[in-house]
């Protein structure tokens, strides 16, 4: 025992207890329950204790110690590659399957909650150790909101209105308002899609909404996580049961076609406002200095 | 190895509009559709309708 356990051990529970905090397993069942949650606690243990530890040894001017956080951050670039492999592997057999920028988003977000909780330890570790246990109670409670504002992305809801439209056909096209999805031969297939199809027009709110729901990784998220929450009515050998997302040239709306196995409007819709924005898929076409002088985008 | 955006076959109850590709000649449209299902299922494609009496089945 010597002056920094106290404080060492303080910074390393904060750590642990963040790193618990943002790994909350929702519908998306990812990570999954236990085997797959022990990695990251694990993991979120170690980069709580690099935090924790670098104080200490800079007030002991120990500042060759400081190296291992460039280890760390090698260390932690791994997790966003072990996500990336397991979660591509895992997506060939799933019936409506994620898509890569959801993948890349996911796996990004596990590497950036480690980088989250070395700096939740060292805040908290820090102020320990210059002021008091309290002022550490403090820093801990602040990195703890920031994390939280740090890792709460957008929603689809931001940035679209959702409409539902009944799909309907006109000879063999299949079309969600006055979008056309596909093309479907069997009239026993277009019998059974009426029945359980539905269909949503997103309006997207600006020009740069209009940009990000374009995106085939974007519009694929939102396919998956419809069919994770609302299940889906199809097996595999049957691709003329695939949800689709398709997009009207002339004013960058999409629509969208499923076919859940619970057919319920608000549901639904509440599900597509709740999707997540991918950061990959975000574009800000209005940001671009050309854009911003003369005529509005809209 | 699998055989995607191909034509894999044609079903058709009008054999003159068809040239070539593993064809199928049904009498009617009853039969046509009939047909097209078990190659939907066989194949693991799509029937698409190019017109009324003419179907082909791709896979995506």
């Amino acid at each position: 025992m010597n002056e920094y356990t106290y404080p060492i051990l303080f910074g390393v529970i904060v750590g642990v207890v963040t790193r618990l905090y943002l790994l909350k397993t929702d519908y998306r069942q990812y990570p999954t329950y236990l085997h797959g949650k022990i990695i990251h606690i694990a993991l979120g243990f170690i980069a709580a204790g690099l935090g924790t530890v670098a104080v200490p040894a800079i007030m002991e001017k120990e500042f060759a110690a400081i190296t291992f956080l460039a280890l760390a951050a090698s260390q932690f670039r791994d997790v966003r590659n072990m996500e990336r492999n397991t979660l591509n592997e895992l997506d060939q057999y799933e019936l409506v399957p994620r898509g890569k920028t959801y993948i890349e988003g996911i796996a990004i977000v596990f590497e950036g909650r480690n980088y989250l909780v070395i700096f939740a330890s060292f805040l908290s570790t820090f102020a320990y150790l210059v002021w008091n246990v309290w002022l550490g109670i403090v820093a801990a409670a602040l990195s703890f909101i920031m994390a939280r504002k740090f890792m709460s992305g957008s929603r689809l809801g931001d940035i679209v209105e959702v409409e539902y439209v009944e799909p309907h056909f006109k000879g063999a096209g299949l079309y969600v308002d006055d979008i056309y999805i596909m093309n479907i031969g069997l009239e026993a297939r277009r019998e059974e899609i009426l029945r359980y199809g539905m269909g949503f027009i997103l309006k997207p709110k600006n020009f740069d909404a209009r940009s990000t729901i374009a995106n085939l990784g974007q519009r694929q998220a939102i396919l998956h996580d419809i069919s994770t929450a609302l299940g889906v009515y199809r097996d595999s050998g049957t691709p003329a049961l695939v949800p689709l997302a398709k997009r009207d040239l002339d004013d960058g709306r999409v629509g969208i076609f499923i076919l859940p196995q619970e057919k319920d409007v608000e549901k639904a819709k509440a599900i597509i406002r709740n999707v997540p924005t991918l950061e990959n898929a975000i574009r800000m076409p209005t940001e671009s200095k050309t854009n911003q002088a003369g005529r509005v985008l809209r | 190895m699998t055989v995607e955006k191909m034509i894999l076959a044609v079903i058709t109850t009008s054999p003159h509009k068809v040239a070539g590709g593993v064809t199928f000649i049904c009498e009617n449209n009853e039969e046509m559709q009939r047909v097209a299902a078990s190659l939907e299922a066989i194949l693991d494609g799509i029937a698409h309708a190019l017109s009324d009496d003419l179907l082909i089945i791709v896979k995506h």
